[in-house]
Order: structure tokens, then sequence, then C-alpha cells
């Protein structure tokens, strides 16, 4: 069964009941995620305001803006961001900058840069696939993993038409601050064992008026992070309409014709104003990302 | 078919003592197993590290386990075939041989039904199943299924069993050891071979064999759905379902002729178990090998001549890259038995024997295709992925389930006949109108 996101009024992307979508997170929440993600009335810690309305959180990436960091010579700045803010577990990149021919059999050669972080599917093929509920919508229709009820039969990550699903096959290697500290859904720390882990859209942040760790990393303003909901977004420095942006600039989701109908949008532009010149591709540093956890548990053992 | 007295005397025969080379035999099997449980051991404290899995490298996120599942439980699809459709077809030659074919079914989902779990991340969680399972996920619908044919098939095997349990329980009293004599007392049932006792048992085995073919049919469906309900290329096709039972009959069929031929040799069952039984299972195979061939031909053109992207790339990897040695063994396999068959000089028992092997290796081999050569097809831009390759401990496992599969059927054969005696006598139950009519009744008593 597919289940639609839904706002309280009744509003959804795909024509199921509003009482569908509730039903759904009621079942797949475990307690300690109703409990982090509901909060005890008014506004809370997800953004989440009751009795009214609830954010429907999007990202749109401009690909005219993105050249993989190569220019700077560094690496992505965005998964380097996201690795160390969210103590992601070695090897795995949530956010993944893929190097990809601009246009295949094309007079135009070369790369472009393609960011990929969890696409936040409204029709989801790994909460579908769940068996457990362990991988669920929250309220703002972004798509979380509960580590705590997670049974590792990587079913989701086959699914998953995006490769956006990452597992711990051993014991995760983080800080003994973060290892310390009580399991939380939202931001998925500490990791555990056997269990999935992805982009979890870092609603914790946003919910705080922050931005994602991307969005702020990114040092040529290529991700944009808004609310369908209240129609905004920003990428740090401006504050635009997200229908606007997306509207202008023919905003397309990845893989659209999948049906997974995706939270994250990308610009693709005329060929415009685009850096992603061929000239330092071999500048492109991903193979440089960092996770410092081994030293810093070496460094405080 | 042989005198009763005889049919009695090669049947029971094994049941009693246990030779030096069954000894042998069991403590070799037992070594493996418990090789792979030391592995599996090692995997539960280190985690599923320690397999040739990955998704940063690999992008595999399952492998030889994964594989194992889908070909234990296909061939689990022995029992059902011959004992359950053929026993609605009424094919009276498959009656010497429907007591093995029960017990693989067992056995291999047993064996099958394991794989998964080890699979799992988190076995320590396998309980959430039950307290938090959706019925949306195609996870929950194997659990269930595979569960049910299991109990399905325990208890199909049960009821012809029971005079059999009695025939061992008055003839082998004074023979075996007190708790044999105790098992055979306590699932005898108290059958006394009384008319109303055999119509029972022909009701019971009328409404088993009628209700374990769709169970039978639904497993195999379902298993295919865990691949055929993702977005994948290579997974994401209606034919899937179909495809995968006739796949598991076809390995079931043959591991059942490789069983056969195995324990009719080691119990010297030849007056039992005749040739024809071979060449009759071999004829099956033949035309299971045409239904398999046109599965494959059909989802080959269908893709081929459009040749999607993904759908490109999976074909030349296993038309002439590097998954091309394994897909085109795999379609020689299939025809194999078709090849074999039609020519009337294989047309043997040695040539049967031939068929089953190649057809049991051939798929395993499918399954290696659908499970590695399919993830390896990719849904982002990679530039590098590397190839999957089993980890020893993968390798010891594996080793182990095998072991453990062959050690419970040679266990198997020390306690319960492994033909059934009444069925051989008196033909099928369902068959007979006025069972009062069984002398096995004035036998058993006896
Ligand atoms: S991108 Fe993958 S992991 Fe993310 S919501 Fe979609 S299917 Fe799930
Ligand atoms: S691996 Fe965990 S999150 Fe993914 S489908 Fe299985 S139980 Fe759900
Ligand atoms: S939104 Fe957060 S978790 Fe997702 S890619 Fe960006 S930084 Fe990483």
């Amino acid at each position: 069964m597919r289940e639609a996101p839904a706002g309280p009024e009744g509003r959804t992307e795909g024509g199921a009941p509003p009482i569908a979508r509730r039903d759904l997170f009621r079942r797949a929440a475990s307690a300690a995620a109703v409990a982090a993600l509901v909060g005890a009335g008014g506004s809370s810690a997800s953004g989440v305001e009751a009795g009214s309305r609830v954010r429907r959180w999007a990202m749109v990436i401009d690909l005219r803006r993105c050249d993989g960091c190569a220019g700077l010579g560094v690496p992505p700045q965005c998964s380097q961001y996201c690795n160390w803010g969210r103590f992601v577990p070695e090897g795995q990149q949530w956010l993944e900058v893929f190097q990809r021919e601009l246009v295949a059999d094309g007079p135009v050669a070369g790369a472009g840069y393609l960011p990929a972080p969890c696409m936040h599917c409204q029709n989801a093929p790994c909460v579908n696939v769940c068996p457990v509920g362990a991988t669920f919508h929250a309220p703002e229709g972004t798509v979380l993993i509960d580590q705590s009820r997670c049974i590792g039969c990587r079913l989701c990550m086959a699914a998953c038409p995006y490769d956006r699903r990452f597992f711990n096959w051993g014991e995760p290697v983080q800080p003994a601050q973060v290892r310390e500290t009580a399991y939380n859904v939202v931001t998925q720390t500490p990791a555990l064992r056997g269990t999935v882990m992805k982009c979890d859209f870092c609603t914790d942040r946003a919910a705080a008026g922050g931005l994602p760790y991307c969005v702020e990393a990114c040092p040529r303003g290529a991700y944009w992070f808004g609310d369908l909901e209240t129609d905004v977004a920003t990428n740090g420095e401006e504050v635009v309409a997200l229908s606007k942006l997306l509207e202008e600039n023919e905003a397309f989701r990845f893989k659209e014709e999948l049906g997974t109908r995706p939270r994250v949008y990308y610009i693709n532009g005329h060929g415009e104003e685009a850096p992603r010149a061929t000239a330092h591709e071999s500048a492109f540093l991903k193979d440089r990302l960092e996770w410092p956890w081994r030293e810093i548990a070496e460094a405080t053992a | 078919m042989t005198a009763a007295p005889d049919l009695e005397a090669i049947v029971l025969a094994p049941l009693v003592g246990i030779g030096r080379r069954f000894l042998f035999l069991a403590a070799a099997l037992l070594a493996v197993v418990l090789v792979g449980a030391g592995a599996y051991a090692l995997q539960l404290a280190e985690g599923l590290r320690v397999t040739g899995m990955a998704d940063t490298q690999n992008k595999q996120m399952y492998g030889i386990y994964i594989i194992n599942f889908v070909f234990f439980i296909g061939i689990s699809h022995a029992g059902t075939l011959i004992s359950a459709i053929l026993r609605v077809t009424k094919a009276e030659w498959r009656l010497p041989i429907t007591r093995m074919a029960e017990f693989i079914t067992v056995v291999a989902l047993t064996v099958g039904g394991l794989m998964p779990i080890i699979d799992l991340g988190r076995p320590d969680r396998l309980l959430n199943l039950l307290m938090y399972g959706r019925w949306n996920s195609p996870i929950l619908w194997d659990f269930f299924s595979i569960t049910t044919y299991l109990f399905g098939s325990l208890i199909y095997l049960f009821i012809p069993l029971i005079p059999d349990l009695a025939l061992c329980r008055d003839r082998l009293a004074g023979r075996v050891s007190p708790p044999k004599r105790a098992f055979y007392e306590i699932f005898s049932v108290r059958w006394r071979g009384t008319p109303l006792q055999w119509r029972r048992l022909a009701t019971a085995l009328t409404v088993m064999m009628v209700v374990i073919i769709p169970v039978a049919v639904s497993v195999h469906t379902v298993v295919s759905w865990i691949f055929a309900m993702t977005l994948r290329v290579g997974w994401n096709t209606a034919v899937f379902g179909a495809y995968f039972v006739a796949g598991a009959i076809f390995s079931g069929t043959a591991t059942l002729i490789l069983v056969m031929a195995i324990l009719r040799r080691t119990f010297r069952l030849h007056a039992v178990i005749a040739d024809r039984q071979f060449t009759n299972l071999g004829l099956l195979l033949a035309g299971l090998s045409g239904i398999m061939l046109y599965f494959n031909l059909s989802e080959l053109v269908t893709v081929g001549y459009k040749l999607e992207e993904g759908e490109g790339f999976f074909l030349d990897s296993i038309l002439v890259g590097a998954f091309a040695p394994w897909f085109w063994a795999y379609i020689l396999g299939l025809a194999s038995p078709a090849i074999l068959m039609l020519v009337p000089k294989t047309r043997s028992f040695w040539g049967v024997i031939v068929a089953a092997v190649v057809v049991d290796v051939a798929m395993w081999i499918e399954r290696y295709i659908i499970v590695v050569a399919t993830l390896r097809v990719p849904q982002m831009p990679y530039t590098d992925l590397a190839n999957y390759l089993p980890s020893a401990v993968e390798l010891a496992i594996t080793a182990g389930a095998f072991a453990l599969f062959a050690l419970l059927i040679a266990a198997f054969t020390k306690i319960v006949p492994i033909v059934s005696v009444w069925e051989l006598r008196h033909g099928a139950p369902a068959s007979r109108a006025a069972p009062e009519a069984m002398p096995a009744a004035a036998a058993v008593q006896a």
C-alpha cells in the first residue's frame, strides 16, 4: 500500500485521506519517535505546530551552480559537512556528489555534477517495503529511520532507486560523546550496528531555525532549503518564494518517471552561467572526504 | 511390485542399528555444520562486515545467503510437486518416492528459512516482525507464507506416516532402542488400522494435498516478490512469480532425483524404486526445461528489444560481459535435461542423474545472477564499483547449510521408513472408496 502525505487540513499530494497518513505514522513511529516529533503540544522540536499547518520540507539543488567544489580544489563541501555534522559513519555518503556525463552522445563534452541526498520520496519505495515500520514518514513528509526498531533486512536498500541508504555492517565508530547519548531518531545518533542510515534532512536544525549542514556548507550557494507549506526557501543568503523558484527554473525531480515523488528538486538550467567546466575535472576530490571518527576515538581513548 | 514381506524387510532394515559407514558420514556432515555454526558465531560477534557484502564499495546489500535462501526454498517444491500434484493426478509411479519428496520439502524449508535470518543485521530483533509487522512488506508475506508451508508440510509428512509408524511399532518392538520405541509408540497415535481410521486418514490426506498446492505456489511467488516489488532492473518484472515457481519445481525435481539415487544405492532399494521412477522424473525435468527456456526467452526479448538504459547494461553484462560465463552456463544447464531426454541413448538412469546434477547447479547459478548481476546495474552514475565475492565466513555458512540439509535427510532415514510401505502396498487411499477392504488393517494388527 502506498501512503500519501497530507497536512492536518487534508491537503494531500496523492489523494489519500489525511487519516491514513496519521494512522501510518502512529503505527510506524515508536513511542520515542512520537515523543520526539510530536512533542507535548504546541510548537515542537521538529516544526510540527499542533492544530495548525505542518511543515513540508523540501530541497532545491541548482545544478548550474555546483561544480563539485573542483574549482576550489577541495572535496565536495556539502558531503564533507554532512559527514562532520551528522557524525556519518565511515565510508557512508548520505550526500554523495556524482560526476556524470553532461550530454551523452551530444556535442558538449565533459562532466556535470549531481549532488544526491535522500530524495525524501513521498511515495517512498523504502517505506513501502520495510517489514517493521522502522522506515517511516514523519508528519512533515521527511523519511526517517528508527534504528532502534530496524531488523537489518536491507530490503529498503534494495528498493531505493537512488541508492541513498547505507548499512552499518560492523560496529560504527563515532566519538564517545555521541556514542553515550540516548538514541535519537531525528538525528540518528548514536549509529547502531546492523541497521540502516541515510540523510535525515537535518530537520532538527530546520526546526530550530537553522539550515541543513549541506546547505550551509555549499560555497557556491547551490542548495536551497524550504517549506512547501509556507512557500519559502533560502540558500542562506537570499529568501525566495519556493514555488516561484521551482517554476521559473523548470525544476525537476530525479527519476520523476518512477513516481516516487521526491522532495528534492533539481534545477538544470539551459546551459547558462554553468561553472561545471571541463577544465578542472581532475580536481574533483571526492575521494578525499573525511570521516575523522576513528582518529578522534583513538585520540580520546 | 514385490511381495509384502520383502518390501517390509527392505524398508524397515535401515531403521535397525547404525552402521560404521553411517556414523562416519554423519560425523563428517556434523563437522561441516559445526564449522558453519562457528562462522555464524563469528558473524554475530563481528557483525555483517565479515561478509563480502558492502554498500560503499560495491552496493551489494545481498549476497550468497539470499542466493541460498531462494535455492533451498526452491528445492522445497520437490515434495509438493511429487506428493500433492502427482497424488491429485493419481500418477501411481510416484508411490515409492512420495515420502522422500515430502521430507526434502521439510528439510529444505528448515535450512532455507534459516538463511534470511542469518542475513539479518539484527537477528536479535527478529520478533519485531511479529510485534511491528506491516502487511505492506513482502518480507512479512514471505515470513508467513514460508512458516505456513513448513507447518503444512510437516502435517502432510506426518499424516501418511502414521500407518508406517504403527508398522514400526509393531514390527520393530524388540529390535530398537527404548527412546525410538517410545517415538513410534507416541507418533503412531494409537493407529490400529480400523476402517474408521483409514477413512479419516484418506480424508485428511485429500484435504491436505489440495490445500498444500496453493500454499506452495504462494511461497515461491512471494519469494520472487521480495525482488519484484522493487524498481530495480532485472527484478521489476511481472514474470517473476511464475518464473520462480517453475524454477522451484525444476530444481526440486532435480534434487529429488539425486536424493532418491543416493538412498536407493545406500539402502539397496532397487526392488522398490525402479529406473522407471527416474526416467519419469527425467521426462518431467525435460518438460520443465522447455518452460524455463520459454520464460528466459520472453523476458530477454521484451526487454532487449526496447533496451532501456539500465536494462541495456544488464543484458550486456549477462550476454557478453562479466556475467556471460555464468549466464550461458545457466542456459545450457536449463536445456540439458531436454537434450538428454530427447536422445534415446541418454534417456536412462545415468542420463537422468547427469541432468539432475546439471539442473541443480544451473538453478543455483540462476539465483546468483538474480542477486548479484542485477545489483551490479548502477542506479546512480558510479564510476567504479567493486565486485562481490563471498567471504570465507559466507562460504563456511553455506557449506554448513548444505551439510545440514544432508545430515537431516540422513538422520531421517534412520528414524522413519523412507518409503511409504502402506501406500506402496495398497495404492493411494484417496483413490479407494472402501478403505475397509485394505488388508493392511489385518496385517498391522497381526
Ligand atoms: S531516496 Fe531512497 S531512501 Fe530516500 S526516501 Fe526515496 S527511496 Fe527512501
Ligand atoms: S533494513 Fe531496517 S529500515 Fe530497512 S526495510 Fe529492513 S527493517 Fe526496515
Ligand atoms: S540534509 Fe543533513 S543529513 Fe541530509 S545531506 Fe544535508 S547535511 Fe546530510
